[in-house]
Parts: C-alpha cells; sequence; structure tokens
C-alpha cells in the first residue's frame, strides 16, 4: 500500500512585522505625588504597538473632571473607553450634586467597571486630583481592579525602574515645584531605562486653583551623567 | 377568495384574501416570523437551493459554561488568628504584593464586621474589597432592620462559606481565604476558616496562606493540651508568629496590624513592626 505524504510548502517570505498585529499597548511610565496644597501627576508620552512607536508623543494624562485627572497604563483602547465612560458619569453626577465630584467618587467608578470586568480589560489606572474635602489625593487602580489611596504612586512598566528613586527621594512636605522637579526627575530616570516609555515629559499640577500643565521636552528632561 | 361583510349599518368594508403569490413577484421572506423562515416552494418551479436559506432570527449555538478561573493580581499573604480565655485575636501584615513586587504597603487587610465579628483576609485583594463593600452594606442593613438580632462570628462564617462555594461551583472563584473570629452565640470563642474553594472549618487556632506551615506548629505546642491563655500571652505568641512568618515568607512585610475581639470590645492596633533578631548572622563561621 502506497503511503501517501503529505507536502507542506515552506514559505521563505519574510513574515509580516508583529507590530501591524499587536495591539496598542502603552508600556508606560505614569508617577503621581501628593503635596500640600494638591497632587502632580506625570508621565511619558510613548505609545507602542509591539516594537513599533505609534505615537510618540501622546498624552496619558486624560482629563476626567476640572480637578480630577487620570493617567491610563495598559491597553490604549480598553483605557481611553473606561476614561471616556467615567468621565460621562461624572459629568451627570456633578450636575445632579451641583459641585464638583469628589476624587474618591470618580476613583471608585473607574473602580468599578475595572473591577467587574476584570477578566476582560488590560487597564492600570492612575487617578489623581483635588477637592475642598480631602485636599489632593491620588487613587492607584492597578489590573485586577483595587483601588488604594497613596501619597505616591506609579504605574506602567517603566515604574519598575525608579521604586527605589522614589523610595527613597520623596518627601511630604514638598512644595509645588519641587514635587514637579521629583516627578520630572522619576519619569526621565525611567524613560532612561525602560524601552516602552520614551519621548516627552507631561506633568500635570492640581490644586485649588485648577490645574496647570506642563510638557519637558529633549534637554529639560532629567539624564544622569 | 371570500368576501366578508361586517356586521353593523357602517360603511362596508370588505376584507378579501388573496393568495401571496399573486400579489407580489418576488418571493421575499425575511420580515415573517419563525414557522415561515423555511417556506417551501411551488412545485411547479425548478429547485433553488439558495431560496432555502436561513433567513429567521440569528440564534448562537448552545454556550458552554464559562470556564474563566481568574488569576490574583494584587495579593496578601498569611492572616494569623488564634483563640484566648475570653476572645480572639487576628493578625495579618499590611502588604499588598503585585506577584513578587512588594507594591502597596499600607494596606490593612483586617476588617471589623460589627462589634462581634472581626475577620482577615489573604489572597486577592480587589477580591477583599469587593467582599468588604458587600458585607459592610450587609450589616448597614441588618441595622436598619432594628430587630435585635445581629450577625455572629458563626453566622458570617457559614455566609462566606456559601458565597464561596457558590463562586468555586461557577468556576469563578473569589480568590480569597478568609479568616473569621468573634464569639459564638453561646459566648464562647469562634475561629473559623473558608477558602476559595469553599472549604471550611472551624479550630482554635487558624492560619491562612504560607503562615499555616510556618505558624501553625507553634501555635498548637503552646495551646494543645494546656489551659485558655491569656490576652497578653496570646499577643506574645501571635508577635512571635509574625515574627517567624517575616523571616520566612518571602511576600511578608514588616509592618502589621492586630485585631483583638472579647465581649464588648474590639481593638484594632496598627503600628506594629516586627524587628527580628539578626544575631545568628555573624555566628556562621565564614562570615565574621
Amino acid at each position: 500500500m502506497m503511503e501517501t505524504v503529505q507536502q507542506v510548502t515552506p514559505s521563505y517570505a519574510a513574515p509580516l512585522p508583529e507590530w501591524l498585529s499587536a495591539e496598542h499597548d502603552m508600556g508606560t511610565t505614569l508617577v503621581a505625588a501628593e503635596f500640600p496644597g494638591g497632587v502632580v501627576i506625570g508621565a511619558d508620552s510613548r505609545t507602542s504597538t509591539g516594537t513599533y512607536v505609534a505615537n510618540r508623543v501622546s498624552n496619558k494624562i486624560t482629563r476626567i473632571t476640572d480637578s480630577v485627572y487620570c493617567c491610563r497604563s495598559g491597553s490604549a483602547a480598553d483605557t481611553q473607553a473606561l476614561a471616556d465612560i467615567v468621565s460621562y458619569r461624572m459629568a451627570m453626577h456633578e450636575i445632579e450634586m451641583g459641585r464638583p465630584a469628589a476624587v474618591r467618587t470618580v476613583a471608585n467608578t473607574f473602580r468599578e467597571m475595572c473591577y467587574q470586568y476584570r477578566d476582560d480589560l488590560m487597564a492600570g489606572i492612575l487617578c489623581a486630583g483635588y477637592d475642598r474635602t480631602h485636599g489632593g489625593q491620588i487613587y492607584s487602580l492597578p489590573i485586577g481592579g483595587m483601588m488604594v489611596r497613596q501619597k505616591v504612586a506609579s504605574g506602567g512598566s517603566g515604574s519598575t525602574y525608579i521604586y527605589g528613586y522614589l523610595d527613597s527621594n520623596y518627601k511630604p512636605d514638598f512644595t509645588a515645584e519641587q514635587c514637579v522637579d521629583f516627578i520630572r526627575k522619576g519619569v526621565s530616570l525611567a524613560i532612561h531605562r525602560d524601552g516602552s516609555s520614551g519621548g516627552v515629559c507631561r506633568v500635570a499640577i492640581i490644586t485649588a486653583n485648577g490645574v496647570e500643565r506642563r510638557t519637558f521636552t529633549g534637554d529639560q528632561l532629567f539624564v544622569p551623567q | 377568495m371570500m368576501w366578508k361583510i361586517p356586521e353593523g349599518g357602517h360603511s362596508p368594508l370588505v376584507f378579501i384574501k388573496i393568495p401571496m403569490f399573486l400579489c407580489c413577484g418576488h418571493l421575499d421572506f425575511k420580515h415573517l416570523t419563525s414557522t415561515m423562515d423555511l417556506m417551501p416552494l411551488q412545485a411547479s418551479q425548478p429547485f433553488d437551493p439558495s431560496k432555502y436559506r436561513y433567513t429567521g432570527p440569528n440564534v448562537q449555538p448552545r454556550q458552554l459554561p464559562n470556564t474563566r478561573s481568574q488569576a490574583p493580581i494584587t495579593t496578601g499573604t498569611s492572616v494569623i488568628g488564634l483563640q484566648f480565655d475570653g476572645g480572639v485575636m487576628i493578625a495579618a501584615d499590611k502588604l499588598g504584593s503585585y506577584g513578587s513586587l512588594a507594591r502597596y504597603q499600607n494596606i490593612g487587610r483586617l476588617m471589623r464586621v460589627n462589634d462581634h465579628v472581626i475577620l482577615g483576609c489573604t489572597g486577592d485583594y480587589a477580591d477583599f474589597q469587593f467582599l468588604r463593600d458587600i458585607i459592610d452594606q450587609k450589616m448597614i442593613d441588618e441595622e436598619c432592620l432594628d430587630d435585635g438580632i445581629v450577625t455572629r462570628a458563626p453566622a458570617l462564617h457559614c455566609w462566606l462559606t456559601r458565597v464561596l462555594y457558590n463562586r468555586r461551583s461557577r468556576f469563578d472563584p473569589l480568590w480569597t481565604t478568609f479568616v473569621v473570629g468573634g464569639l459564638d452565640d453561646d459566648g464562647k470563642p469562634f475561629l473559623g476558616f473558608v477558602d476559595k474553594l469553599g472549604t471550611a472549618y472551624t479550630a482554635p487556632q487558624i492560619v491562612s496562606g504560607m503562615g499555616g506551615h510556618l505558624a501553625t506548629p507553634l501555635l498548637r505546642e503552646k495551646m494543645e493540651g494546656q489551659p485558655p491563655l491569656s490576652e497578653e500571652a496570646a499577643r506574645e505568641l501571635l508577635i512571635r508568629c509574625m515574627t517567624v512568618c517575616y523571616y520566612r515568607d518571602c511576600r511578608a512585610f514588616s509592618k502589621f496590624q492586630i485585631a483583638t475581639l472579647k465581649a464588648g470590645s474590639i481593638k484594632i492596633e496598627d503600628d506594629l513592626e516586627v524587628k527580628g533578631d539578626w544575631e545568628v548572622a555573624h555566628f556562621s563561621k565564614e562570615h565574621a
């Protein structure tokens, strides 16, 4: 009996680059720190699809309400959708309540969705802002859907490289400018070592007087000698 | 054809029943209900298989049960509980580990449920927060009922067992282990264990997590066959167990809490820290 041999024709064509099909991921560095009077949050600006830099000047600091902003890491699609939904719900909430939403309310709204859909989402979020009752607050919502308040918080792939820097250099009585400097250096050091982080350092300072946004480019980033 | 003239003296409306194939040249059944989904054609026309296309409502194949069993993300390690003369004591450190990263170093894993129950949680912290909110709401509802019945430790333990077992049976566990402590209806100390599978038992000493291997022998040695410990002796024993867990568990942390429940009072001490004795490091011949 003749054996049938399965013919396999090898393909010598170069495989398609993996970044054509890879999901938009924000390998990222996010940092946030509290100071008396408000919070400062900072992030890098690189969005990658696999190894390709899809957007080198993206803005990962997203407005939720006038006094609460969030930093997003993980899947760009997931976090954009979440931020849109929470922003909408908080706008309704503010209309109904007649006053700005509390930071914890915004964070809890994020948490409800992040926890309920924890198996489907890939989202790590830092939610930070200022309200009159409790001043500046930062809430960390890592993957998995828990929520915890912290004085200094970090997220994204680049954050692992700067845990030591953040732990040893933070002081609870920073002025706003010292806090901005602390955040800028942290993000710069992470960009220096993390391939998934890069571009510019964007920073937002949230206080009772509102939000001030700054961008540090090129030479303004801190580069160790 | 039928003529149907309605009763009454109104202007007559005439209903004529006309076979459908006479009123439209094109057979379009897309709008019809399920009984019409596969209407046979007139025998005089040639067989056209495309006309037998199913055009009814979209039906998915029967879906398999959800086989998701999530992995824990941010986790807490051991919780140690023991009974003493007149109450129970539970201790847990304040760390949320993100894999091997000691990420959240100031989170409480002990909970005061009401005046009669305390509990501690090992495992996924998001699942603990979820259940904590539900238990808090349960206690609010109970207070509003105002019927004089309060949830005591055995009741909460039983409820937790049912909840966790039900989630396990749906292949969607709450990845947590609970140590529930309080006084039972007779006023005697009660300690219960429930894990993510719904396995539950009660014992004079309960330890969840890796501490189960490290601390349980220490607790049993001091407690089995002895009269009940005093509160001070129990606290000392608990701190010794937390120290051993800090020495030997990679995911342990030096800062911890102790919750003590006696008839009529609950106390949660928050700022305790394991110092540890590292003198043994100098004993080795190779190292000075």
